[in-house]
């Protein structure tokens, strides 16, 4: 691969995740892919109508709750991120 | 196979609704999202009925709906924020009575993604720009302008884009005309994503952001962020800006940040202001649980505003907000009332609100007063330190009322939504009851709604009748009539009533009597009544005509000697009798108001039976055309112009002699746009309707179509419903043919059998019809044309979870559940509680309605549940088994176990302390009821323990098949409990869906789709031997035959798999099962997989499946319903051709139909119908009968153009159409 390839090629995955929140990459750790793959689910569940209903019914809730605590999940779905490992 | 799906019902749930001016004029209207369909509704403000006038299939996700009006303007437009990407901007046009597109600006890719804007919408109160959100970062303005010449135009998108931002709500800042404002709640993620203390979560905020549209510099800057409350969850609106007239400011501008318990006003930098919400004086429940407005409404009147917010649990708050000038001096909250939780809330200018309730029926209410002085209790930001913003981490003093019916609202009209349908069946109750209707169609019954608002329904095919009055006559009459005195009466004179050997006349006033002087013969009977010319009556009686003049006078015109009348028709020009002699002698009313007879008269040769002639058009002299049908089997076309007076035109043969011949004009879109078509409808002795369309140049009978009434000869009567003509078909069952937004429908009447009926208007029942039925005479009248199923309802406890059918004795067995609920003995025991500390129990607030205002709410774990028993043939309901120890039912079976000869149980399936995500339970119980006194009664044999929540029972050969959680178990009855027999612990999630034939068993798992079982009775045991490749979310399945499912997933989604019969032969020969043990697993699963053979997107979720035919002798289909309350079908098609022409014209309606003027192959939200449909999984061998029958709608040129393609004329189309909807469904 030349080099001005490889450098047109960095530029648009860049491009692609600066402008797509959620576009994976090669080196995506599984607490980043997880908590996309969750605020993903949140945010159709809100997107669509018979899905927050149902939510709703099975739950008790009004479709207004269950939204609300949709969109606060989303914050962080799947807990605090790993320690890094500074090596 | 391939399958053309098609609506019986659509979606009957309201995810949101805006009100406006959509059609400019001076009345206000409500444009309300059904998920997947937009509808105008029309609320009367006399009457306080509010009545559908459009609704458009958008073939899309609306996921928002702003109305916005540019300023000056007159018109309110709706802004759609759908799954399209794109936003779009729709017109309604009231002369075509259609939704225009009149922008789609594209931003990004389809679907409800979280980047894509479309979920959130804020309008600039003067209309001068809109700004679209996504869930996350993504937030685009547009200005909306007009061009020169007064067209509305849309800008390129200006970003107010935040990375890493999730947006809670956006709203446009009202800030008259300085430049537009919008705020956000916005939540930054960015550093909790990166700090694995966890600390950065905690201390998160939420914060409230205002952008400016800077209209000179065209670009949106960030002009103010501040955190608010971390709970806030909505904003809105506050009016500002100054008045154009005066000085004086509309209001202090702003924003309500609506949070958990509390409403905070807010602006930029000026002093905040907090009230409580307050709370119902309620002593059981969940005290710890915050409080959510979930629906808001902000009302401008003059030189005043108020908001109305509602909580979750349904109460409303009048919120107010003392100003002077800009500067706040205090906020204010008091309860209102309390109505359903709404998802959108509406007020009207004339006084009305209307109320989109998230979960069952619809209502608008009238204002009485607006809680100005009463005595409920008043809070204010005022009375607390720093306007309540002291310490805002800190909650106020709690705020409490007390709850009360209604009083500042009173009910005007409800709108019916089954919403949400949770389980139905489809089976023939009524018919099998043998009552004294004849019914031969199967009914729908649907377990609906939520909570203690849950209802049980019938739905039956047919028109609803309201009857006003129904009184014994002396003796049986043979026909009715009801006519005015002058022409420009408005209601009714007189009733008349022919019998065997005379004829009775009433007339209606105060009192309905007899009357002896009106110049009608009364000693004979009567053929035709008519009111003609100006201020004359007809009568037509067998030997001869009476023309009762204004004064009484009466000119009679004889027949002559020997002869009789057989058959007369009229109408208010024209009189023809046709002579035994099959003489037909025609009249007409010249100038002066005399009848004159034509000077010929025409022997047709054959006896007449029946003939008629339309209405005199508008503004003509006479109707050129009179249809008679001979005893010949024929029916003749007649010319009465003029030029060529009673000559016959056409000719048509007939298969049984004619009973009834009907012409009337009727408005029919798919026909004609503008100018009403002349129907020819003619009823055949053989109980056979005949409709033709009688082409006004050249008088030629074209577009047979025909159908089947009923088993007595066909009466056909033209009368008028709702303003507009309508056919009456009268055999052994009623029907009735009329126009509803503009297109023609024929629907059975849900009455008795009428002999005979005519239009009836008096003071009191200006609408009516009148009809005969033996010797009773009834009035009544159709309330409702919209709605083709007529709704029986019974009331319910909780939520219903399943229903279960006694296969004989025509019984319901209905579970119900509700989480988070206190069943009445929990309130009880809590009350006591309560008493026993010493405390004052409060009875009336735990006495409270709970259909009304909902049952305190409980933490999670708490379960309310009952079994209840219908009668359908009564139509009433049992009283309840309520479930204690916490247990909520959630499956229900009748097992005839072989061990107890095969008497029927019925098997409960229940858990104790259910946790609904992630599942769990104390104890999950299998109930086995006894049933007694004819199923009426249930006695509690035993409750078996099981380790999970037992989510789908079915009898399986005489013992029963249960999927307790992951795992699929085999009970045999036992004397203490159930007896485990058989086990397969191999399922990926739940259990949810159980169908069984011969000796296999269908598994649908709630994620991982459908997998084939079967029983080997030899070596006991329970082997999957076939799954789907595919995961699936199933809610629904039922078998088609014995290799093929049709199943229903979470995501909308309706598909058939079929399992290669080489497969289902081997697996049935291996008697042991040794084979499918040892077998490989392929693809992590079973050794064998299905092919999907259809799959198609449906947008609701699907509750239920059936497999059954609509008509009598009709061909079996597959019947679902969608949780939204949507009720449709898929029909297999018979033949190729049939395949091959459907696709084709959906094929064209795709590149050309759906878009109405501007949209070409794209819905008026520009989606994609293709990629729609096919939004998970792209369709297969399904064709969108939806689509197809917009074909109705198009313009004429495209359907002649789609037609030509297709070889086939327009109406060859229509017919094609219409059939198969007829054959398939009835309706």
């Amino acid at each position: 691969m030349s080099s001005e390839l490889r450098y047109t090629a960095n530029t648009q995955t860049e491009h692609l995740h600066a402008r797509y929140t959620g576009t994976g990459h090669a080196d995506v750790t599984k607490y980043d892919w997880l908590t996309h793959q969750h605020r993903d689910t949140c945010a159709s569940i809100v997107g669509h109508p018979p899905l927050a209903s149902y939510l709703a019914i099975a739950d008790g809730e009004s479709i207004g709750r269950v939204k609300f605590e949709m969109m606060e999940r989303m914050l962080q779905p799947c807990g605090p991120p790993p320690p890094k490992d500074d090596d | 196979m391939h399958l053309y799906n098609l609506t019986l019902q659509p979606p009957t749930a309201i995810t949101q609704a805006v009100v406006g001016n959509f059609s400019g004029g001076r009345q206000q209207e409500i444009i309300v999202s059904r998920g997947t369909r937009l509808e105008l509704l029309r609320p009367e403000t006399n009457t306080g009925k509010v009545s559908p006038v459009l609704a458009q299939d958008v073939f899309a996700t609306i996921r928002s709906l702003a109305a916005f009006r540019l300023t000056g303007g007159t018109k309110d437009y709706v802004i759609v924020g759908s799954d399209s990407g794109k936003i779009v901007i729709l017109e309604y046009d009231s002369k075509t009575n259609a939704f225009n597109s009149l922008h789609q600006e594209t931003f990004g890719k389809s679907g409800s993604r979280r980047i894509v804007p479309g979920q959130y919408l804020a309008t600039d109160p003067k209309g001068r720009s809109v700004m679209i959100s996504a869930v996350e970062k993504a937030k685009l303005v547009y200005i909306l302008n007009r061009d020169a010449a007064a067209n509305l135009t849309i800008s390129s998108p200006l970003e107010a884009h935040k990375n890493h931002a999730i947006i809670h709500h956006i709203i446009g800042v009202d800030v008259g005309f300085e430049n537009p404002l919008y705020a956000a709640l916005e939540v930054d993620y960015s550093e909790s994503d990166q700090d694995p203390t966890g600390e950065a979560f905690n201390n998160a905020e939420k914060m409230l952001t205002f952008y400016e549209l800077d209209l000179g510099l065209n670009h949106v800057v960030r002009k103010w962020s501040e955190p608010t409350d971390p709970r806030a969850n909505m904003l809105v609106q506050v009016p500002g800006g100054q008045s154009a007239t005066s000085d004086r400011f509309d209001g202090p501008s702003g924003v309500l940040v609506c949070c958990e318990d509390h409403i905070i006003y807010r602006h930029m930098d000026v002093p905040q202001h907090r009230v409580p919400i307050p709370r119902r004086k309620q002593q059981v429940g969940d005290s710890s649980r915050g409080l959510i407005i979930v629906a808001s409404v902000m009302h401008k009147m003059k030189g005043a505003f108020f908001f109305l917010l509602q909580s979750e649990e349904g109460d409303l708050y009048k919120v107010t907000i003392e100003h002077e000038e800009e500067e706040v001096r205090a906020l204010k909250i008091k309860y209102f009332d309390t109505v359903p939780v709404a998802s959108s809330l509406c007020i009207l200018k004339s006084g009305f609100l209307f109320v989109a309730s998230e979960f069952g029926n619809h209502y608008l209410y009238q204002f009485q007063k607006l809680g100005d002085d009463d005595d409920e209790p008043e809070f204010s930001s005022a009375s607390y330190p720093s306007f309540g913003m002291a310490d805002p981490s800190l909650a106020l003093p709690p705020a409490l009322f007390r709850p009360r019916p209604l009083e500042n609202l009173v009910l005007a009209d409800e709108l019916e939504s089954l919403d949400p349908i949770i389980d139905a069946k489809v089976l023939n109750v009524l018919g099998a009851a043998g009552g004294p209707a004849v019914v031969d169609t199967p009914q729908f019954f649907t377990a609906c709604g939520r909570g203690a608002r849950s209802t049980f329904r019938m739905l039956r095919h047919g028109l609803e009748v309201e009857e006003s009055v129904s009184s014994d006559l002396p003796g049986i009459p043979n026909a009715v009539w009801t006519t005015k005195i002058k022409e420009d009466d408005q209601y009714d004179s007189y009733i008349i009533l022919s019998f065997v050997n005379g004829t009775l006349v009433l007339s209606i006033g105060e009192t309905i009597e007899e009357v002896s002087d009106t110049g009608f013969l009364s000693s004979a009977p009567t053929l035709a009544v008519q009111q003609i010319g100006a201020d004359a009556l007809l009568q037509v009686h067998p030997h001869g005509i009476r023309h009762v003049l204004a004064d009484r006078r009466v000119n009679e015109w004889k027949v002559p000697a020997g002869k009789t009348i057989v058959a007369a028709t009229t109408n208010k020009r024209q009189v023809v009798v046709a002579l035994s002699s099959t003489e037909l002698v025609y009249f007409e009313l010249d100038l002066e108001g005399q009848l004159n007879e034509y000077q010929d008269r025409k022997a047709l040769g054959s006896t007449v039976l029946t003939m008629s002639v339309a209405e005199v058009p508008e503004g003509r002299q006479r109707t050129p055309y009179l249809a008679v049908g001979c005893e010949d089997q024929t029916v003749r076309i007649i010319s009465l112009d003029p030029e060529n007076t009673l000559e016959t035109i056409s000719l048509q043969a007939l298969t049984a002699p004619p009973s009834a011949i009907c012409v009337a004009e009727m408005l029919d879109a798919s026909i004609d746009k503008n100018l009403p078509t002349l129907f020819v409808n003619i009823g055949l002795q053989n109980g056979v309707l005949l409709r033709t369309v009688l082409d006004p140049v050249n008088g030629s009978l074209t577009d047979t179509r025909t159908r089947f009434l009923g088993t007595r000869p066909v009466r056909l009567l033209r009368v008028t419903v709702q303003h507009s003509p309508a056919i009456l078909a009268l055999s052994s069952r009623s029907w009735l043919n009329y126009a509803y937004q503009n297109l023609l429908h024929f629907t059975p009447l849900i009455y008795e059998n009428l002999d005979h009926a005519w239009s009836f208007s008096a003071e009191l029942c200006p609408n009516g019809l009148i009809g005969i039925s033996g010797s009773i005479l009834r009035i009544f009248q159709i309330a409702k044309l919209g709605s083709k199923l007529k709704q029986d309802v019974i009331p319910l406890s909780y939520t219903p979870r399943k229903i279960a059918v006694h296969p004989s004795n025509k019984l319901f067995y209905v579970i119900e559940s509700d989480h988070r609920a206190m069943s009445p003995e929990a309130t009880e025991k809590r009350l006591k509680e309560l008493a026993d500390s010493g405390k004052r129990v409060d009875q009336e607030m735990a006495d409270l309605p709970p259909e009304i205002f909902g049952r305190p709410k409980a933490e999670a774990g708490q379960w309310a549940s009952c079994i209840r028993v219908i009668d359908a043939v009564e139509w009433k309901s049992l009283p309840p088994i309520s479930l204690d120890n916490n247990e909520a039912a959630f499956s229900v079976a009748l097992v005839p176990f072989a061990a107890r000869n095969g008497e029927m149980h019925l098997v409960v399936g229940t858990a104790a302390d259910t946790f609904v995500a992630p599942r769990a339970c104390s104890s999950g119980y299998l109930r086995t009821y006894k049933i007694l006194d004819e199923g009426k009664t249930l006695e509690l044999l035993h409750k078996t323990e099981t380790d999970d929540v037992p989510l789908a029972l079915i009898a399986f050969q005489g013992r029963l098949v249960a999927g307790v959680g992951k795992s699929l178990r085999i009970y045999e009855m036992g004397k203490k409990k159930l007896l485990r027999k058989c086990e397969n612990k191999n399922f990926a999630s739940a259990v949810v869906t159980l169908n069984t034939q011969g000796s296999r068993i269908i598994v649908g798992d709630a994620q991982e789709s459908v997998s084939y079982a079967v029983y080997k009775p030899p070596e006991n045991r329970l082997l999957v031997f076939a799954d789907d490749s595919s995961a699936r979310w199933i809610t629904s399945t039922i078998m088609l035959d014995y290799e093929t499912v049709v199943a229903g997933d979470k995501f909308g989604n309706v598909f058939v798999n079929r399992l290669a019969s080489s497969v289902s032969a081997q697996v049935d020969d291996d008697p042991t099962g040794a084979g499918i043990l040892h077998e490989k697993g392929f693809l992590m699963g079973a050794p064998h997989k299905t092919k999907l053979l259809a799959h198609f997107h449906v947008g609701d979720i699907i509750t239920s499946l059936h497999k059954i035919s609509l008509v009598a002798g009709g061909r079996e289909v597959i019947v679902y319903t969608g949780l939204h309350g949507s009720i449709g079908m898929l029909v297999p098609f018979v033949s190729k051709e049939d395949v091959d022409f459907m696709s084709t014209l959906e094929q064209h309606m795709r590149t050309e139909g759906i878009g109405g003027q501007t949209g070409g192959g794209q819905s008026i939200v520009g989606r994609d119908q293709l990629s729609y449909r096919g939004y998970y999984v792209p369709v297969k061998a399904v064709v969108d009968g939806d689509l197809c029958e917009r074909f109705a709608l198009l313009p004429a040129g495209k359907q002649s153009s789609i037609a030509g393609e297709l070889d086939r004329t327009v109406g060859e189309v229509l017919k094609k159409l219409e059939g198969l909807r007829v054959t398939a469904s009835g309706l």
